[in-house]
């Protein structure tokens, strides 16, 4: 009898184990500072199997010369792309083909007359020419020198995998229809990974600018921040719908003691919901009429961008492959950013000097770490506080120097604020502009300086 | 002696227990006492009678048609497939009214179900806590069980019911359903920045966790002297045996201090009820007097803030336009 019940036992554990699917080991890799909970949990079976089931990257010729008659003289009706050489010209539309139309082929989006522009695809294809240019160019903050292809998203399939249409009302939500009203959520949608929250956080945050962050700047109530729990639900499940597309968990990019803290990978991830909502806007909401009905959604709005189009369960879509930079054509050359040389930042254990770039309010480069010793100290020190005052040099107008000293002090502010330091022992002073600099720029006029009282 | 343990192969059959006279104006018990030898093997083997009464007969109308009127609109919200209703159940729910709405009437299918669904289920559970006073007091007992109810009824009330009212919206309270209210949960934290740094929250978890130890405890010591008689609690405590004496002195023994066959009763008890009431305190003060617990947390040198390693501030502060 024990025997049985023992035997019993051991199978329901068994399945109940069998049931979860995922074995260990799993492989787990700190993201940020010790003790923040920052850690990358991957089960690397799951991810080795991902990475087999991913399509061979089409192989292409390599970049040729971009020597010789241009596209736009030699072809009719070249709007994108006429700058190429004829060689690289027909080296990316070869590619075009491989990418986004494999199985279709050129008459894909070409008539008999190539010059032609009356399929809709053609003018869809343009455009996204367009934006991947824009793309590649404008939002280095997210796509870095990375940068994507059509292939980044297409990956072989005329529609993306992954895209988002506005879900039709249902009908049960209206208020005549009685009852069975869902509050816009508990769908099981699989793009914010199958979570009873809101099923569209796309319109509001990927193609409106609704407010994305839900908790309090200050510890006490205030009547400037009323923001209700449904408002946290959206944004919670924007950011499932981050965490499933990008296969990462929330701590990939939060300190888990407080999700409003700044991280580096916060950042990008803040710069890729500004990208989506600008491409959305941009570039996709307008070709609605150019569309045909059929390749619209329920409620007749363009497929969308959101954060799967590109990633598709990785953090870095393909990889991280660098497919851009063989397409001259996708990646406008843009007039590298001559970054002036600052002086190297003052890092004592009470005084810090941070230098800034010609009107620049952002911490460049290795100015940041100007901060570190002085942030241990604070910690160490929990009576201490802290006094900001922003300098900046003579050149350009009073007042806009006075308005950029005191941007730069919030900078300060806000990574003090970031590392953990109470907002109340952060004390601003007035901008000043530096003494010895009567006249012009000098680099270490702009700075700011930070002092532990 | 092994009939007295759990898991045991032995019941004891006797004639049926109908229980005492209850003093005038109580409603007959219902139902014809049975031995069920499936529930002997976990405990007692009689079941019923029952006492209803007009307070369990209110309550229980009440509650099933709280219950229909939560599965009717979840059914509702499946487009009343009963398919989809089974296969997607864990997700569904009954909403509370858009925020918008604050604290007036809504419509019905914009949370007003959820109104009337909860003013059901709150009346019906008000109720049955009143049985439970009752029903103690007629046999004469203490009415422990009705007051430790009455902890779990004080956040339920806090969730659904004072803490909407106070904020001024039937939005902030949590829907009827199996994974949105624990979603709500995990969004209620993520909006006040933080649960984990809320003082009741903790002490919440601690009379959680502690009431487990303490059962886990208070269980081992008993099962391990039932062979001296020890599961006859109540006669160790006014007439102390062997049992009652080698558990005190194994408690002793293991960390010098031992709690009394009456007093352990006492701990369980006030670890189990100041779960809920601490918990209930912790959601009562968010959102009305505390906004964000992790920098309320920093202010009071309650949280270690660590550096954020490298500094990162905030973009949407910083002049757009400017390309790395």
């Amino acid at each position: 009898m024990k025997r049985i019940t023992l035997a019993v036992a051991a199978l329901v554990a068994a399945a109940l184990v069998a049931g979860c699917g995922e074995r260990p080991p799993m492989q787990s890799q700190q993201q940020g500072y010790r003790g923040t909970g920052m850690v990358q949990v991957d089960n690397p079976r799951i991810v080795a199997r991902q990475k087999a089931a991913e399509p061979a990257v089409p192989e292409l010729p390599p970049p040729g010369s971009n020597d010789g008659p241009k596209a736009r003289d030699v072809y009719q009706n070249v709007k994108v792309l006429g700058d190429l050489s004829v060689g690289e010209f027909t080296r990316h539309m070869v590619a075009l083909t491989q990418w986004v139309a494999p199985e279709q082929g050129c008459t894909y989006c070409h008539g008999a007359n190539f010059a032609d522009d009356s399929l809709y695809t053609k003018v869809v294809a343009r455009r996204m020419i367009e934006m991947t240019r824009h793309l590649n160019a404008d939002w280095t903050q997210h796509v870095g020198q990375t940068g994507v292809t059509c292939y980044t998203c297409h990956r072989g399939k005329p529609v993306p995998a992954q895209v988002s249409f506005a879900p039709l009302t249902p009908k049960n939500n209206r208020v005549g229809s009685g009852l069975g009203f869902d509050a816009g959520q508990n769908k099981a949608e699989p793009s914010i990974a199958l979570a009873s929250l809101p099923y569209d956080p796309f319109t509001p945050f990927l193609s409106g600018k609704e407010p994305i962050r839900v908790a309090g700047t200050q510890a006490l109530p205030s009547d400037d921040h009323r923001t209700s729990i449904k408002q946290a639900e959206f944004t919670y499940s924007l950011m499932n719908h981050i965490s499933k597309s990008l296969g990462v968990n929330c701590t990939f990019c939060h300190n888990t003691q407080s999700f409003a803290i700044w991280t580096d990978k916060r950042v990008t991830a803040w710069h890729g919901i500004n990208m989506a909502r600008d491409l959305n806007n941009a570039y996709l909401d307008p070709l609605q009429k150019t569309f045909p009905a059929s390749r619209l959604g329920p409620t007749g709005d363009v497929a969308k961008v959101n954060c799967g189009s590109c990633h598709q369960g990785v953090n870095k879509p393909l990889g991280g492959l660098a497919m851009a930079k063989d397409w001259p054509g996708l990646v406008p050359v843009v007039a590298a950013a001559t970054a002036a040389a600052l002086p190297p930042p003052v890092a004592e254990a009470t005084r810090s000097v941070l230098y800034f770039g010609v009107g620049s309010p952002v911490l460049e480069g290795e100015q940041a770490k100007g901060l570190d010793r002085l942030v241990a100290t604070m910690s160490a020190q929990k009576k201490s506080t802290v006094t900001i005052s922003g300098y900046h040099s003579a050149a350009g107008t009073l007042a806009a120097n006075q308005e950029l000293a005191k941007q730069r002090a919030f900078t300060v502010r806000d990574a003090l604020l970031a590392a953990g330091v109470a907002e109340t022992r952060v004390k601003l002073d007035k901008p000043k502009q530096t003494e010895a600099n009567v006249a012009g720029e000098d680099p270490v006029a702009r700075r700011v300086e930070v002092t532990v009282r | 002696m092994e009939y007295q343990n759990l898991f045991t192969r032995v019941q004891a059959v006797g004639p049926v227990q109908h229980g005492i006279d209850l003093p005038p104006g109580n409603s007959p018990r219902t139902g014809q006492p049975r031995l069920w030898y499936l529930l002997g093997l976990l405990g007692n083997a009689q079941v019923g009678p029952v006492y209803l009464g007009g307070l369990g007969i209110a309550s229980l109308i009440l509650g099933t048609l709280a219950i229909n009127i939560i599965g009717f609109n979840m059914l509702a919200s499946v487009n009343w497939n009963p398919v989809e209703f089974i296969r997607q159940l864990p997700w569904l729910a009954l909403e509370p009214p858009p925020p918008g709405y604050g604290l007036h009437l809504p419509p019905m299918n914009q949370g007003g179900w959820w109104l009337l669904a909860g003013g059901l289920l709150t009346t019906a559970i008000l109720l049955w806590w009143v049985r439970t006073y009752r029903r103690a007091r007629e046999l004469g007992m203490g009415t422990h069980v009705a007051w430790a109810f009455a902890a779990a009824i004080w956040l339920y009330l806090v969730l659904g019911f004072i803490r909407p009212v106070l904020m001024g919206s039937w939005g902030e309270a949590v829907p009827f359903g199996i994974f949105p209210h624990l979603d709500w949960t995990a969004a209620f934290s993520l909006r006040y920045g933080n649960l984990f740094y809320n003082p009741f929250h903790a002490l919440s978890i601690a009379f959680l966790y502690g009431s487990a130890l303490l059962f886990a405890m208070h269980g081992a010591t008993i099962l391990a002297v039932s062979r001296y008689g020890g599961d006859r609690e109540i006669d160790q405590i006014v007439d102390r045996g062997t049992a009652s004496e080698r558990a005190a002195l194994f408690w002793r023994w293991t960390m010098g201090f031992n709690a009394t066959m009456e007093s352990i009763h006492r701990w369980a008890w006030w670890f189990a009820v100041l779960c809920p009431i601490c918990g209930g305190i912790g959601i009562l003060l968010t959102g009305t007097v505390v906004d964000n617990w992790y920098l309320w947390a920093v202010k009071h040198d309650f949280a270690t803030p660590y550096p954020a390693v490298p500094v990162v501030a905030d973009p949407a502060t910083l002049v757009q336009g400017a390309k790395p």
